[in-house]
């Protein structure tokens, strides 16, 4: 009995990242959730530019190449336009919490009925390594080649706290894919967002604390270790919003 | 007879959108185009149709790209400074091939400019105004009819040839009440095969994209879409000849600046000037064959303009530099009154004879 | 018993498996190049695999097919 392949939902294509590079693990746990709920035939996936921008190559389902942070507006077209369709989103770091941040929140805060996976590598990879807005304090980028001065950039934006601000979002959570133990609560998180969807409970966010050991100058495995002791103390996992809770409380 | 109504020009366009399908509004306010919103806020909910009042004119140009790429017709509006922001959604529509209408109600600029109408965004609408090898079907109306009827043709024309149109008016077309026949609508359903609407596992997936990291793809792409633009060139240029048969002089101008000009010809004329006029309704294509073939017969073009001077630079080209071409022109929301343009005729009339 | 195949000229020989394998059965082969130019990963003691799938789990290219 064959007790792992690759899910039916990926196509043949080769991926294109580095070696150990994460979103090759979150494009496999999208894709198993969409082969677990059965919805590959009416999911329209939404790439983003970045690292990612040929996700449309992997995703066996429609896809939809947008401008770089303008995913979730695009979402909110397909969406609207095709309400019984699933969608989502699939964007790093640069794409949802800078460039297209307004996209994002808005998104949110109108609970628009979509899914959006968010792949926070803490760093431009598709450019070379320069500096995210969600890179940590200190952190050495091609841009910030003394370490991000918080004190000439600012802060790293924690996007599920923020979310989880607002009356708007239906679901918010930061997993995590460094290991084992965390890529399988990924997945759970992962399949429970597009269920949302399904269950048309409204907007649902997995942020996905992910590694670059390319851009980050080291090993994959180190940069798995680096996710759990540099990553993880700054942006915790664990769920920010959940409004079938707030129902029962 | 069918009945008319009398709409404001945005209105027009609004109610003339909804009659050709289109089921889908996004925008952002914005002076002098409110009207469209507010009359798609009213009216979509009413039909089972889509109004979002976007978070910007980024994302509202961008949720157009989404529903565009499912197939389905789809339109946002704004004026200048808010077309100037959804620039590089244009150009990501161009790019991936999809049908959308997109009307600018041109305010005065550049920057914030004013509210008040121009033509200034002539040169963005015709050549561009995003990133990259791509055009736009830029009609051009002179009327509120016109705007209503042009509304229809853009969603037809955006469908046949899978590119986006943009509906080019001013403040005062979009403000101006006139009686209207709404236009009787046939268009017959097109067939979107590339449309992403779930491959329901019947098909292999469809991927909206401009993105082509292979240098020969995209110059291969780029060749493929002007080729389709050298067929709207050939079969849908559109203008208005008035007075031409005789005609020792032409006036060139659309949309408000028409209406003004019109009657400075008939004033022309009643003065002994023998002078015509022809009116661009698409600003692109442009009718270069008709300007060139009156290049042979007149002495000299007027460009009249509500802007510097953008459309006037496509009369040279169009004729060939061989007649002079003068401007008559005001900008920053100013209107040329037929006095100031009869004055331009004569002008040009003595300084050629002369 | 449990088995894992590699497709391995997916591989990336990025190691990930390896650091998974709660069992040490995994290593980059050092010696063998694949399509790709990489080093791929393999099994060293087949019939000591438990088929946790661990190994699947933390491989970012789908390379790993996992039998029980």
């Amino acid at each position: 009995m064959t007790v792992f392949e690759k899910p039916k939902s990926l196509t043949d294509a080769p991926l294109h990242y580095c070696p150990g590079c994460t979103h090759g693990i979150i494009h496999r746990l999208v894709a198993e959730a969409i082969d677990e709920l059965g919805i590959e035939g009416k999911c329209i996936g939404v790439a983003p530019v970045g690292c990612a921008v040929m996700a449309y190559d992997y995703f066996a389902c429609d896809m939809v190449e947008a401008a770089h942070g303008r995913a979730p507006a695009v979402a909110t077209g397909l969406k609207r336009a095709m309400p019984e369709n699933i969608i989502f989103t699939y964007q790093g770091d640069g794409d949802l919490a800078s460039i297209g941040m307004a996209e994002t929140v808005h998104a949110a805060t109108r609970n628009e009925n979509i899914t959006v996976i968010f792949v926070n590598n803490a760093i431009y990879g598709m450019t070379g390594g320069q500096m995210a807005p969600t890179s940590l304090p200190g952190q050495v980028t091609q841009t910030s080649p003394y370490g991000r001065d918080v004190k000439t950039v600012g802060y790293p934006i924690r996007v599920c706290e923020m979310l989880a601000a607002l009356d708007g979002p239906a679901y918010i959570e930061r997993v995590a894919v460094n290991n084992v133990k965390h890529v399988k609560a990924a997945k759970k998180a992962i399949k429970r967002a597009f269920e949302n969807q399904v269950q048309g409970k409204g907007f649902s966010l997995i942020e996905v604390v992910s590694s670059c050991p390319t851009n980050w100058g080291m090993t994959p495995e180190k940069a798995l270790a680096w996710v759990e002791e540099k990553m993880i103390p700054y942006y915790p996992l664990g769920v920010y919003k959940d409004k079938d809770k707030e129902v029962e409380a | 007879m069918q009945e008319k109504v009398l709409m404001k020009g945005n209105e027009a366009i609004a109610e003339a959108a909804i009659l050709a399908g289109c089921r889908h509004y996004f925008g952002y306010p914005i002076t002098p185009q409110t009207e469209i919103a507010a009359y798609m806020a009213k009216r979509m909910p009413k039909i089972g149709g889509t109004f979002l009042q976007a978070e910007s004119e980024i994302s509202a140009i961008n949720m157009v790209y989404g529903v565009a790429g499912a197939g389905f017709r789809v339109m946002t509006s704004s004026s200048s400074p808010g077309v100037s922001l959804k620039q590089e959604g244009i150009s990501y529509i161009a790019g991936a091939d999809l049908p959308a209408l997109i009307v600018n109600v041109q305010r005065g600029g550049p920057g914030l400019g004013g509210i008040q109408p121009s033509q200034s965004d002539y040169f963005q609408a015709t050549k561009g105004g995003g990133h990259g090898d791509y055009h736009l079907i830029v009609l051009a109306p002179a009327s509120v009819q016109e705007m209503a009827d042009m509304t229809v043709k853009a969603f037809d024309l955006a469908d046949k040839y899978r590119m986006p149109v943009m509906l080019l008016a001013d403040g005062t077309m979009g403000q101006m009440m006139e009686p209207v026949a709404l236009p009787e609508v046939k268009t017959a359903a097109v067939e979107k095969p590339w449309a992403v609407t779930g491959t329901q596992m019947k098909r292999k997936h469809n991927i909206i994209n401009s993105l082509y990291l292979n240098p020969e793809q995209l110059e291969r792409t780029n060749f493929e879409r002007f080729e389709r633009y050298r067929k709207v060139e050939r079969d849908e240029v559109l203008y208005e000849s008035y007075l031409m048969d005789d005609a020792e002089y032409c006036v060139v101008a659309f949309g408000i600046a028409a209406r003004v000009s019109k009657n400075a010809v008939k004033a022309a004329r009643e003065a002994g000037i023998k002078v015509g006029m022809i009116r661009p309704i698409t600003l692109w294509p442009f009718p270069t064959a008709a300007l060139a073939e009156a290049a042979e017969r007149v002495k000299g073009f007027l460009s009249v303009e509500l802007s510097m001077g953008q459309m006037i630079e496509d009369v040279r080209l169009a004729t060939s530099c061989r007649r002079p071409v003068a401007l008559c022109n005001r900008t920053g929301g100013m209107i040329p009154t037929p006095e100031e343009v009869l004055e331009a005729i004569k002008k040009l009339s003595g300084g050629c004879e002369a | 018993m449990a088995k894992v195949t590699f497709s391995v000229d997916l591989c990336k020989g990025c190691g990930l498996c390896v650091g998974a394998c709660p069992k040490h059965l995994l290593v980059i082969a050092r010696d063998k190049i694949n399509q790709k130019g990489h080093s791929p990963a393999e099994i060293t003691d087949q019939a000591a695999c438990i088929g946790c799938a661990f190994c699947a789990t933390m491989c970012p290219d789908c390379v790993i097919t996992v039998e029980k």
